[in-house]
């Protein structure tokens, strides 16, 4: 069974994130980068089924050359070799435009599977997934929960948590499917699996590699275009309810929600 | 990984930091209560750390390590003084930092078979036993015995402050083996747990290192194989400080990892507690407490780096990793004093890390050598 994974590379969630000047892109100098944690899922779903079935495992990243560190993260927790899309163009593309150019390159792979989270944490988009498995014309298989791969190989079983509900959906291989939160629990890269990642191949392809022309990707080609970004509200600092007794308090608490937050 | 990177490490070490980072925040730090509170932390935290391949860093191939240098210790050290325990680290660390490497730099094939690779995998657990009750930066002057007789070695004495004492699967003891030689005298001889003669007298309690278990031994004719000499006989003295080298090291570097998250965490603090109407780190008297602090701790991590980039090159440090030891102990300690002082009544308070990390690492200028030794060391390295 071989099986693809797309992953991107996000700040890391404890980063405190600034807007840059322009007001439509965020300061990137002091940001500590990781893998998106939903593709982490795809990883770990995708070696899981490798140490059950066999098969080898292909990452596939996209952005600048740092976004290597990722495919290595992934490397080291044992996938099997790594692709990285990089080229100065891709600056700026959006959803589509990135879904592309990750099709072009696993178009002519072998492969059986592929998984991607079901968004990057950063943008919040959830595109990229839907659309590479409606340009390579595969099924797509959304919010993963439980992955079930058939004996003989030939189909996979979902579920996906829809209201509460489970859907259990049943699809053909090749399939495409985003990985949700509580798939599985991502492993550690051991040492010896960090090691083993520095001698694994990991090639990198331009778009002229793969075939694109360049005028089709990049901030100019944008089909939606970001006008602004602004910073979540500041939250508001915390009120320490005053009294003697703790009937005094909980009255005053309740005064406060009544007449101040309105919610009584 | 961030943008300002610390020359001194590589991708993959820093690779390797982020898995421990994930696994102190996940497995580790959320537990340091209940175990501190019990007084111990469960042996599974070795065999985890083991299946994890942490204390194969800069161990060799052959034995199941990944042959790399003493960064990986450096990382694993920085780590885990984010498990908020001390004596978490100082349990793990005992034993992949300190016990281990004995093995791997002196034992030969057939010890590094039996204890070096179970010991990796964390699945047996080193102790290195040399300070005795009335013995501790004196190495000459112990008082445990080993005595040939025909094929074996019988071990008399006893030995305290043992860092895994109680539960450790093999103490690496220091003995001496000739009486009338001084520290020319001294070996280090395995000893299996359940050996005869070979008991736990009593498990310690302590200011700090709460959930580390050190305890006093006690041998009483405990009869081993010759084949049980750790390297050369009479040359355990060297052999010793040899690793002291990096024990030392490895205990400046958590020093300056602790101080920098009891700065961090104090920092916070200060920026939130108020009094008089504004927060207490906008006080000047306070403000210049952390430009102190932060400065120290850098000083204290500069060093440390310089010193390891010298060991990992194969540079003569003996005086570095002296000077290590005692700035970056004893700046934790002061650090967390001072912190304590900021966070005032609450810092008092068992529930507040800093008088953890206080109590942790007031240790750090007292053992592995304490400053006072460390300072003759740099001295006479200056031929005074």
């Amino acid at each position: 069974m071989n099986i693809i994974v797309l992953l991107k590379q996000v700040p890391d969630t404890e980063t405190q994130i600034k807007i840059a000047p322009d007001g439509k892109s965020i300061v990137t100098d002091d940001i500590k980068w990781i893998m998106n944690p939903y593709d982490e899922f795809g990883v770990e779903e995708a070696l899981r089924i490798k140490e059950k079935f066999g098969g080898e495992v292909t990452v596939v990243g996209l952005g600048p050359k740092r976004v290597t560190e990722s495919i290595r993260t992934a490397l080291a927790m044992g996938a099997d070799k790594g692709i990285l899309i990089t080229d100065d163009a891709l600056e700026g593309s959006d959803s589509l435009a990135v879904a592309k150019a990750i099709t072009a390159a696993v178009k002519d792979l072998d492969y059986d599977l592929i998984f991607t989270g079901q968004r990057g944490i950063d943008d919040d988009m959830g595109v990229v997934g839907a659309s590479v498995a409606e340009l390579l014309g595969i099924p797509n298989i959304s919010l993963g929960i439980k992955v079930e791969i058939s004996e003989d190989q030939k189909t996979v079983t979902v579920n996906r948590p829809v209201e509460g509900q489970t859907l259990v959906i049943e699809s053909s291989l090749p399939a495409l499917i985003t990985a949700q939160k509580g798939l599985n629990e991502p492993r550690y890269a051991s040492l010896p699996g960090i090691m083993k990642a520095k001698r694994k191949p990991l090639e990198e392809k331009s778009l002229a590699d793969l075939g694109l022309d360049a005028s089709e990707f990049g901030t100019e080609a944008r089909k939606v275009k970001i006008l602004e970004l602004t910073p979540p509200p500041e939250r508001a600092a915390g009120k320490i309810i005053e009294g003697e007794t703790p009937q005094e308090k909980a009255a005053e608490l309740a005064r406060l929600l009544h007449e101040e937050a309105k919610v009584l | 990984m961030a943008m300002k990177k610390e020359w001194l490490f590589e991708e993959e070490h820093e690779m390797f930091r982020d898995s421990l980072r994930r696994w102190v925040a996940e497995e580790l730090a959320p537990f340091a209560d209940e175990w501190e509170e019990q007084g111990e932390f469960p042996m599974e935290l070795y065999r985890r750390a083991g299946e994890l391949g942490f204390f194969g860093g800069a161990m060799p191939e052959t034995y199941g390590g990944v042959g790399g240098d003493f960064r990986y210790h450096t990382v694993f050290s920085e780590e885990l003084a984010h498990s908020r325990s001390g004596g978490v680290s100082a349990g793990l660390g005992l034993h992949g930092f300190v016990a281990l490497p004995a093995v791997a730099a002196f034992g030969n094939d057939e010890q590094k078979r039996r204890f070096l690779e179970p010991g990796i995998r964390g699945e047996k657990i080193g102790a290195l036993a040399v300070t005795e009750p009335d013995t501790g930066s004196d190495v000459g002057g112990i008082r445990t015995k080993a005595v040939r007789d025909g094929d074996e070695y019988v071990i008399n004495g006893s030995k305290m402050f043992i860092t895994n004492g109680a539960r450790a699967d093999f103490y690496i003891v220091a003995c001496k083996t000739d009486l009338e030689r001084g520290y020319k005298g001294v070996s280090q001889i395995l000893v299996e747990k359940g050996t005869p003669g070979f008991s736990v007298s009593r498990k310690l309690d302590k200011l700090g290192w709460r959930a580390s278990d050190t305890a006093e031994l006690a041998f009483d004719d405990v009869r081993v194989p010759v084949g049980n000499l750790l390297g050369e006989e009479n040359r355990g003295f060297y052999q010793i400080m040899h690793g002291f080298q990096t024990e030392r090291l490895v205990m400046a570097v958590g020093s300056v990892a602790a101080a920098q998250r009891c700065f961090d965490i104090t920092m916070k603090y200060a920026k939130e507690r108020k009094a008089f109407g504004r927060p207490i780190g906008t006080f000047q008297v306070n403000r210049h407490k952390f430009a102190d602090m932060l400065t120290w701790i850098e000083a204290a991590r500069r060093l440390t780096y310089h010193t390891i980039w010298l060991f990992i090159n194969g540079l003569d440090c003996a005086k570095e990793i002296a000077m290590c030891k005692v700035y970056a102990c004893e700046t934790a300690v002061k650090v967390a004093d001072m912190c304590i002082q900021i966070h005032g009544g609450y810092g008092y308070m068992m529930e507040y890390e800093v008088q953890r990390i206080w109590r942790d690492q007031r240790i750090q200028p007292i053992g592995g050598g304490t400053s006072e030794v460390q300072k003759e060391i740099i001295g006479r390295l200056l031929g005074l």
